[in-house]
């Protein structure tokens, strides 16, 4: 028998922070919320009298909807704080706002930023749990949450599947929390890309395997993620050109005839259309791309709700 | 004023022997047994060791033009407190200390107002801004005892070979901050395992070893006396033993935080851990300690960089580098290296105070008969706690916040005077 997990007033930092058994228990709470969302009045009184404050400091829209939508459909009171309309602009300090805030009576913060460590920031000066919404290139366990939860549905238990990450490791958060994750729950997982784009210690660090060649990556994955790949990095010295990333690393029929036959296909978006991924994969009946953005209120409102201490 | 010390275990030559210490007119007139002298001040020092003052290469007192950080008259209290008697001071103020009504006014101020000596660092470049020579000999004239960009680093080869042709004309030491802006980048926190998990942006060991590389085979070729701040790699200390079994004249000093502290001190995201040079590897951290011990390494300075909780209470990429050091330096490395065995406390004193005033040719470093009365006394069976209330040091960020430590500092003299004294004994 396992103890039930306590949720009640933690924060979500990261995965590291919780048990394969509290992970599997939020992924259970998260089903249970996906079929309110299919419901044709998608909302339940549970968290009425609650105040979650979204604080973006980093732009993203997707992702602060993904948020506040989950947050309307418990029903409690959103704000949204956006750095680029506020007065961090003004030269406020994150201390400082995160006070102003607390004054107003926030019960739970969900925080975006560029800076590792932001989310411990803002629960050391709140008080408050904190959901961390990405932070730089550190963690994004929301996005982790969504994904296993992807798989979980589509293919059970993760233990023992492949999963292949290609693309920029070195600045994805989501490969970091998804390997914390995914291997937590039994998964093999292996990243592949480009050499520049890989951080060094991954093997020793995650205990993950390191592909920089393709073919070789793929082979016999049961799912397969691809990440965005943003053209600063050109600018950045990281690689030469769009076109030979994509000659080397791109997902299409041709190189996913390496995968497994029904590999699942991911990506956490934006997708760039033929850079990392073409459409004839993104659009495929394997691809659950669409579908990773569904679960993501479902998962969010799970945490908001074990958090929150939300009656069922 | 004359002070007699009584009851003390002196360290001199390396030995630790009972002994008493007559002081007179700011110089140790007698060391010896039964003195029986009659003076003004009598300190019983029962229990209590009596050291050389120490002296400290490295430090940042913000004064011009940073003073809610630090000033001339806290920092050298804060220096007293940890044991040194002099200090010598950064150029990295605001306006930069590259001219001699700088240097002059930091004298003046220390002379008045320090309790402490204060030895003042002039620029190597204007402004510190990597383009045209300082007006070095004028400054060295003033009285500066070297030359430094600390906190930057002359990134143009042909200017720092320049810059050493000339400060070696009129025999002025350079002290290097090693760092290759490309290569660090908008680095945090070492390139390793940690900052791989964390997903900061690294600040890799090349960036430090190939200006080491750089300026050695530099200082190798303009005849320069070379001191190097801060070393921090296992890669850099393998340079400077083969500059320095070439019989070349470089020198390194580290700090204490790259001593007892690993990348893996980051994890908690404390912004008191961060620091130029990051902290590094276990693997580096070891060989900084082999280091020190064999003498590859010359001296132990702080690089006392204070910051205002308002500027360290920040995101992690927003907050400054730097730690201070002056006040918790003796004690930490007391603690983590002399009492778990893994260096002696001969080295650790001398790492303190004779190897620094060789590496700048100051005077002090010994207790000797005749020289000037620069000392401190420390009780190694007592502990302080640094408390923000406790550090005088006008920042309080330094991972040791709240900790308790051993080796605590109960007088300092310098020039004869008293320095600091501990409240006990008030």
């Amino acid at each position: 028998m396992t103890p039930t997990p306590q949720f009640l007033g933690r924060n979500m930092f990261d995965l590291y922070d919780y048990s394969r058994e509290e992970i599997m228990y939020i992924l259970e709470a998260a089903k249970g919320m996906k079929e309110i969302n299919l419901r044709e009045y998608k909302k339940i009184p549970t968290l009425r009298g609650k105040t979650i404050c979204t604080l973006f400091i980093e732009n993203s829209t997707r992702t602060r909807m993904s948020f506040e939508l989950a947050a309307n459909r418990l029903s409690a009171d959103v704000v949204s704080f956006q750095a680029s309309i506020s007065a961090l602009q003004k030269g406020e300090s994150l201390q400082d706002t995160v006070y102003t805030l607390d004054a107003m009576g926030i019960d739970l913060y969900c925080i975006r930023h560029s800076s590792p460590g932001s989310p411990q920031l803002v629960h050391k000066h709140s008080g408050k749990p904190v959901i961390n919404g990405g932070d730089g290139r550190h963690a994004h366990p929301t996005q982790a949450l969504l994904d296993i939860f992807s798989i979980w549905e589509k293919l059970g238990d993760l233990k023992g599947l492949k999963i292949t990450i290609v693309g920029d490791i070195l600045n994805s958060r989501v490969v970091r929390s998804n390997l914390i994750g995914m291997q937590k729950l039994g998964a093999k997982v292996t990243v592949c890309g480009p050499k520049t784009l890989m951080p060094g210690n991954m093997e020793s660090v995650y205990g993950c395997k390191v592909e920089y060649d393709l073919a070789r990556a793929l082979k016999d994955a049961d799912v397969v993620m691809g990440l965005r790949m943003q053209l600063e990095r050109m600018t950045e010295g990281l690689f030469p050109s769009l076109e030979e990333y994509s000659k080397h690393y791109v997902l299409s029929k041709d190189t996913l005839k390496y995968a497994k036959r029904h590999a699942l296909i991911m990506h956490p978006g934006p997708m760039n259309r033929g850079v990392e991924i073409l459409p004839e994969i993104a659009d495929s009946s394997q691809s659950v791309i669409v579908e990773q953005v569904a679960n993501g209120v479902a998962v969010r409102m799970a945490l908001m709700f074990l958090i929150l201490g939300g009656k069922a | 004023m004359k002070i007699y010390i009584k009851n003390a275990n002196i360290y001199q030559n390396g030995k630790l022997k009972k002994s008493e210490i007559l002081i007179d007119r700011k110089k140790i007139v007698k060391i010896g047994t039964k003195l029986n002298a009659s003076a003004e001040k009598i300190i019983d020092a029962q229990g209590a060791c009596v050291f050389p003052g120490f002296i400290d290469l490295h430090v940042h007192l913000r004064d011009p033009g940073h003073t809610y950080k630090e000033d001339i008259v806290t920092g050298t209290k804060a220096a007293a407190h940890g044991g040194f008697t002099a200090v010598c001071c950064m150029p990295n103020t605001e306006p930069v200390t590259d001219n001699i009504a700088s240097v002059e006014y930091i004298q003046l101020r220390a002379k008045e107002h320090g309790s402490a000596k204060v030895y003042v660092i002039g620029a190597i470049t204007k402004g510190s801004n990597g383009e045209e020579i300082s007006e070095m000999a004028t400054m060295k004239n003033g009285g500066i005892v070297a030359v430094s960009d600390d906190g930057k680093c002359v990134q143009n080869a042909r200017l720092m070979l320049a810059c050493m042709k000339y400060a070696s004309n009129f025999d002025i030491p350079l002290i290097i901050h090693a760092e290759d802006y490309a290569l660090a980048g908008k680095g945090q926190i070492h390139s390793g395992k940690i900052c791989t998990q964390l997903g900061f942006s690294g600040l890799p060991a090349l960036a430090e070893e190939v200006i080491i590389a750089r300026d050695i085979m530099l200082a190798e070729s303009s005849g320069a006396r070379l001191h190097i701040a801060h070393i921090s790699t296992a890669k850099s200390l393998e340079l400077v033993s083969q500059a320095k079994h070439k019989g070349l004249p470089v020198t390194c000093e580290v700090t204490p935080h790259h001593l007892v502290l690993n990348e893996e001190a980051v994890l908690g995201f404390d912004t008191n851990t961060k620091m130029k040079p990051p902290l590094r590897s276990e693997k580096d951290r070891l060989a900084c300690v082999e280091a020190l011990k064999s003498g590859l390494i010359d001296c132990i300075a702080t690089d006392h960089a204070p910051h205002a909780d308002f500027e360290k209470e920040k995101e992690f990429d927003h907050a400054p580098f730097g730690i201070i050091g002056l006040e918790t330096a003796f004690p930490v490395l007391y603690k983590q290296l002399v009492l778990s065995g893994q260096l002696s406390l001969e080295r650790l004193v001398e790492a303190f105070s004779s190897a620094p005033a060789k590496v700048l040719g100051l005077p002090g470093g010994s207790l000797d008969e005749g020289k000037a009365a620069d000392l401190t006394i420390i009780d190694l069976n007592k502990e302080t706690l640094f408390s923000p209330e406790n550090i005088l040091s006008k920042s309080k960020n330094t991972p040791w916040l709240n900790h308790s430590l051993p080796g605590r500092v109960m007088w300092t003299i310098c020039n004869g005077n008293i320095s600091y004294q501990d409240f006990q004994n008030e």
